[in-house]
């Protein structure tokens, strides 16, 4: 193609969108309400899956070291620990320390046992994947030097449970949603096109080529998607702000956060605008080949 | 320049709209096609610019054969012909120039080469003083001097009308037979669908009469043979 077609294919496109002023609103319309819909409910999901993910994250086992082992005994006990394929950090805690943990957990009462210690020193073992835990604390406590391996057992397994089955109600949530998406605005581009049908038999009649025609309703495809996502694009930027103001505030310090506002702003900008553009083009191009047929 | 050989044409309803068709048309020649409505005259002008394929038969215009051809082609092929219809066929949105000129833009030719030629096909129908307006702001028979520009402005060797005068008043009809005679003189083939009686009788030229799918009478110089 020359570039001076390719120029004109451009002009063309955009001369279009002004010239069917109501079609263009329309289908604008639908690629903006639909595109809303798929980011906010990806920011949603994405989140969710952040903490999902931080909860997780904050499963340990804690091993609790025997209390006749000696000091030579425990890093022979470290050194099994990190031995361990799964494992990806392993912590020293002291009893002395765990203590001070339990008082300010529990209360100054506790500070009575600062005389007899009944506590027990502890490695806290995070793992690389969170649902190896219950393996890595079955194998732990099979070490000499091992009193037991704790880690909430039942309660970690029905999260680790939950989690699964609520990542894999939102990836079908998720996939609907954008199938809706993709079937809502291809089909509002099919009509306005649709209305345009006798210019492409125009076209044909005096010798344009498949492509020819093609080009511009695919640019202007692609003008839509990328018109229609600037608002839902503005909306979760602003929207999302707030909420991560109003939820930091709130949930200071505790291990649960939300996605932090930059990079993560980026790439959902990035996402709603390449869905956008991406089935913008595809509606044109299905829309179009329907009156191509020769 | 056209030629037609044992063509059939059954469209997928089953009706047949064609049956044996035997023509050879020259350059240069003007041709009617009259005939009663629903005789076949429609399918026999479609298959000339390959709006549609025969089911039997071979269909060669200006040396290409249609019955073989992909479709890939059939722009190539629709470039060498100019096609006016009964309802014009412009596009609404586009200004008088626009819409000749955009015939050219579809075979990539230069804006310099696009502007000269089209003021010159205008000049021809007599509208290049009307070249910025709309086909809305125009009368029918404006329309289809403009219609008739686009047709010609690639200069092809043949142009086909189906019922060009068919939503015209009387001296408008006239008006229209007027420049497609300028541009027949100028060795263009012409092939005229048509039910103007005046016309086919005052201007006498070949005349062929379609009926139930055959070609019925060919005459040189014949007259519209029906009454109206």
């Amino acid at each position: 193609m020359k570039s001076r077609t390719f120029r004109r294919h451009f002009r063309e496109s955009f001369k279009n969108l002004s010239r069917n002023g109501w079609m263009t609103f329309a289908a604008v319309s639908a690629v903006t309400v639909t595109l809303l819909l798929v980011g906010v409910f990806l920011t949603i999901l994405l989140n969710l899956n952040k903490a999902a993910t931080d909860i997780e994250n904050d499963v340990e086992v804690r091993v609790l070291v025997k209390l006749e082992a000696t000091k030579t005994e425990q890093e022979k006990l470290k050194e099994q620990l990190l031995s361990l394929p799964e494992v990806a950090s392993v912590t020293y805690s002291p009893k002395e320390k765990e203590l001070q943990n339990l008082i300010k957990d529990m209360g100054e009462d506790f500070a009575l046992f600062e005389q007899n210690n009944p506590l027990y020193d502890v490695f806290v073992v995070k793992t690389k994947h969170p649902t190896d835990t219950p393996k890595v604390a079955k194998k732990i406590k099979r070490f000499d030097y091992t009193e037991d391996a704790v880690y909430g057992e039942k309660k970690v397994e029905r999260l680790f449970s939950f989690l699964k089955t609520s990542r894999n109600v939102g990836l079908v949530l998720s996939l609907g949603l954008l199938f809706t998406a993709m079937f809502l605005i291809s089909n509002t581009i099919k009509m306005t096109i649709f209305a345009r049908r006798k210019e492409i038999e125009i076209m044909r009649l005096v010798g344009a080529t498949n492509w020819f025609i093609r080009w511009p309703f695919l640019l202007e495809g692609l003008w839509l998607g990328l018109i229609g996502s600037v608002l839902p694009v503005a909306a979760v930027s602003v929207g999302y702000s707030y909420v991560v103001k109003a939820i930091t505030t709130h949930v200071q310090g505790h291990f649960i956060q939300p996605l932090p506002y930059f990079p993560f702003i980026w790439q959902i900008s990035g996402v709603i605008l390449l869905i956008g553009a991406f089935i913008g083009m595809w509606g044109s191009f299905m829309a179009v080949r329907r009156f191509l047929k020769i | 320049m056209i030629e037609m050989k044992g063509v059939t044409k059954k469209y997928p309803n089953g009706v047949l709209a064609l049956r044996g068709v035997d023509i050879s048309i020259k350059q240069g020649e003007f041709v009617y096609v009259v005939g009663p409505s629903g005789a076949g005259k429609s399918t026999f002008i479609k298959l000339m610019y390959r709006e549609e394929k025969p089911t039997n038969g071979r269909i060669v215009v200006n040396g290409v054969n249609l019955s073989t051809l992909k479709a890939r082609s059939v722009p190539l092929l629709r470039r060498q012909i100019g096609v006016v219809f009964q309802d014009f066929k412009l596009l609404p949105t586009l200004t008088v120039y626009e819409n000749v000129a955009f015939a050219m833009e579809v075979i990539e030719e230069s804006p310099a080469v696009i502007k000269k030629r089209v003021m010159e096909v205008l000049e021809l129908v007599g509208l290049k003083n009307k070249a910025r307006m709309l086909p809305e702001e125009l009368s029918g028979g404006e329309q289809q001097r403009v219609s008739i520009a686009r047709s010609i402005v690639n200069k092809p060797k043949v142009v086909i009308a189906d019922e060009p005068t068919g939503n015209l008043d009387p001296d408008t009809a006239w008006d229209i037979m007027d420049i497609f005679e300028k541009i027949n003189a100028q060795g263009t083939t012409l092939v005229m669908a048509t039910h103007n009686k005046e016309i086919v009788n005052t201007v006498r030229r070949r005349v062929v009469a379609i009926e139930g799918g055959c070609i019925v009478r060919d005459e040189q110089r014949g007259d519209y043979g029906y009454e109206v």
